[in-house]
């Protein structure tokens, strides 16, 4: 959090269909549907979450992702990484108070890899669902599905990773907690962090801009992904690969596919970073190990499906 | 039982059948044949794309990014999305 920036505060992804995809994010992964606007988005949390929202659901004739905002410390920091931004060469856009419910302004730009992002500092606030702030429960009664935790990152694709990376880091303060590189020492991937999770966000090279590859949402044990695993069955949700372990940060996974073809991921588990930690590299020739590491062989559909 | 509709595929010179309430790219990932990539299975990522030649059919909603509405009338869908609705003609693309 070294500019103040403190960590995702929400993705709004885009799904063909609304109801389908309230199945999938509210029901199946278990996140707690909290208001609808009058354009028909859908606000969602994870139950240990303390602000009111942080999936936005928008319905589209396009699957993909429409932005991932980041919570910053005060207004202050917004104004001050705005001019930071803007210096970089991002061209900035402000959006006021309330274009999502209950936020404040954001100040959005676009990345080199093509994807839009946002910084904002307040969110009307509702507290972890179901628990007081005083001498709460462990957990609150009534959660479905697979009971997410947390929404905790996202996998991004798109080309220029280089200067995403040095916007990232210098720009918003994160750190590169993991790297691939190919022969030519020439970064092909970042994983970022803001805090000391693994990461808060991921980028992979891609000639093609904007891309999303996933959604991540945080369970507490392997055995909450088993049981992801079995309600992917039951349901017979179109399952991507897993459960299995990453070697990139080492997070125990399954991943799954939403009904509009957008990639979920439950992960447990994984490596923590400081600042003070050196980046750990993956060689690109060890990528198959990277990414599956029981299997340790490239899956084309996990590298190259995508909305 | 669910009546059987039989999909001929012209550049593969297979038959199979298929209900209607069983997409065209879910026979194939069930039936083990290879031929159509297996992406999303939800009409987002445009792998599994193919051509209906002759036939009826319908389709659920497609990520216009891969597939666009002229795109359905010269018979190019996404096999996730495809239920047929009567015999079909079909042809696998180069993906």
């Amino acid at each position: 959090m070294k500019k103040g920036v403190m960590r995702p505060g929400h993705v709004q992804i885009r799904v063909l269909e609304m109801e389908e995809a309230l199945k999938h994010y509210r029901d199946l992964i278990g996140l707690i549907e909290m208001d609808r606007d009058d354009q028909g988005r859908v606000y969602l949390k994870a139950w240990t979450e303390v602000d009111k929202y942080s999936v936005i659901l928008r319905e589209a004739d396009e699957p993909g992702l429409d932005f991932i905002g980041f919570k910053c410390l005060n207004e202050n920091t917004l104004d001050k990484l705005n001019i930071d931004l803007i210096e970089f060469g991002c061209r900035t856009k402000e959006l006021p108070a309330n274009n999502l419910k209950d936020c404040g302004r954001r100040i959005q730009f676009t990345t080199p890899t093509g994807h839009t992002f946002e910084l904002f500092a307040n969110k009307k606030q509702t507290g972890k669902w179901g628990l007081d702030n005083v001498n709460p429960e462990a957990w609150p009664e009534g959660l479905t599905g697979m009971k997410a935790v947390r929404f905790d990152h996202c996998l991004l694709y798109g080309p220029d990773i280089e200067k995403t990376t040095q916007l990232f880091c210098n720009v918003l303060g994160f750190d590169v907690a993991e790297q691939v590189i190919d022969e030519n020492n020439v970064r092909i991937s970042s994983f970022l962090t803001c805090s000391s999770k693994a990461h808060d966000i991921a980028f992979i090279n891609h000639d093609e801009p904007g891309k999303f590859h996933h959604a991540s949402f945080w369970l507490e044990t392997w055995e909450d992904i088993l049981r992801a695993a079995d309600l992917i069955s039951m349901k017979d949700v179109a399952l991507d690969i897993g459960p299995t372990r990453h070697g990139l940060t080492h997070g125990k996974t399954i991943y799954f596919f939403d009904p509009s073809g957008n990639r979920s991921e439950v992960f447990c588990g994984g490596d923590y970073h400081y600042p003070d930690h050196p980046t750990v590299t993956w060689q690109a020739e060890a990528l198959g190990k990277a990414i599956f590491y029981h299997d340790r062989a490239l899956n084309e559909r996990f590298l190259t499906v995508l909305t | 039982m669910k009546t059987q509709y039989r999909i001929k595929v012209l550049n593969r010179n297979q038959e199979f059948f298929c209900d209607k309430e069983t997409s065209l790219l879910k026979h194939f990932e069930n039936s083990k044949k290879d031929g159509v990539k297996i992406g999303c299975r939800g009409g987002g990522c445009g792998v599994c794309k193919i051509r209906i030649v002759t036939g009826e059919f319908t389709c659920k909603a497609m990520s216009k990014a891969h597939v666009t509405p002229s795109d359905i009338d010269e018979g190019y869908v996404l096999a996730c999305r495809t239920y047929p609705k009567s015999h079909l003609t079909i042809e696998l693309l180069n993906n």
